[in-house]
């Protein structure tokens, strides 16, 4: 009964929360309803026992993901309101619905044949946490592995492609040195 | 009342299809990142459902490494956003059309 209650309330503030980011004209509010959604998200992994993964969830989303993203609007110019595309609403709300049931028809597919099997059972008496380093650490013990390589990479990546420029110091320069360095900035730009 | 496996994937499905509204309709790219991270949880979720009715952790592992590649998906994206507003001072999906064959 009270996971029934759970279910529907998460789902409908999930829902009005997503609803909000992609249909607010300013970005302010979409960032903070994104956020919240994600917190409602991580509500439906501790209904479902995955404690750590919602755990995981909050602080991956709302530390990580949404920090970068509130750097980045105060990066970009976000005072504006968002321009829209003018399409066909109907074409776009007709293929999203197409593609959302194709996406349920492929998870749902194996599970009407009976296709399933559990590969790595749940253990009796063992915490959520303890079964997800168990089975982590030996039979995804490789992925695991790519993908830590592949955070380095993204890390590497994204120190080169938003650090450049970045080792000259404004703090520490003389006004009159801030001030060639912007002339010389103008000047590129306006050639 | 009981819920089930088919209410979580109901819901997965509502929670897509917002997502790839946004998608298609989003002009400014970092509203359209807004709407992949929605796309990405809402797949979470049915793999979290999935590993739950069917006693198996497979489903919470895969959700791992989705997020982890949806972390760094952002980092990437947003060090590529961050020099492209650098150099063209907009970040407007149209203008980016310098690929046009």
């Amino acid at each position: 009964m009270f996971e029934a209650i759970a279910f529907y309330l998460f789902a409908f503030l999930t829902i009005a929360m997503f609803y909000i980011t992609v249909t607010t004209s300013q970005a302010l509010y979409a960032l903070s309803a994104l956020a919240a959604g994600m917190i409602f998200i991580s509500a439906f992994f501790f209904i479902l026992g995955a404690d750590f993964l919602g755990a995981i969830q909050i602080v991956v989303y709302s530390g990580a993901v949404m920090a970068l993203y509130a750097f980045g609007m105060m990066f970009f110019d976000t005072t504006r309101d968002v321009k829209e595309k003018q399409g066909n609403k109907f074409i776009v709300v007709g293929l999203s619905v197409i593609s959302a049931v194709l996406v349920v028809a492929i998870f749902s597919a194996p599970i009407l044949g009976d296709n399933i099997t559990a590969l790595y059972p749940m253990i009796e008496g063992a915490g959520n946490t303890q079964e997800v380093g168990l089975v982590l650490f030996t039979k995804y013990l490789v992925p695991f592995e790519v993908a830590a390589v592949m955070l380095l990479v993204a890390m590497v990546a994204g120190i080169v492609l938003a650090g450049k420029k970045m080792d000259a110091s404004l703090t520490l320069m003389s006004e009159n040195d801030i001030r060639l360095m912007r002339e010389e900035k103008n000047k590129k730009v306006l050639s | 009342m009981e819920i089930g496996l088919n209410h979580y994937l109901v819901l997965s499905t509502i929670l897509f299809a917002i997502g790839l509204v946004g998608v298609m309709r989003r002009k400014n790219l970092l509203m359209l990142f807004f709407a992949t991270e929605i796309l990405l949880n809402s797949v979470n979720v049915a793999f979290a459902a999935i590993s739950h009715y069917y006693g198996d952790l497979t489903g919470q592992m895969f959700a791992f490494f989705v997020i982890a590649i949806a972390a760094s998906e952002v980092a990437v994206g947003l060090g590529l956003l961050v020099v492209w507003h650098k150099r063209h001072n907009n970040i407007d999906l149209d203008n980016m059309t310098s690929m046009r064959g």
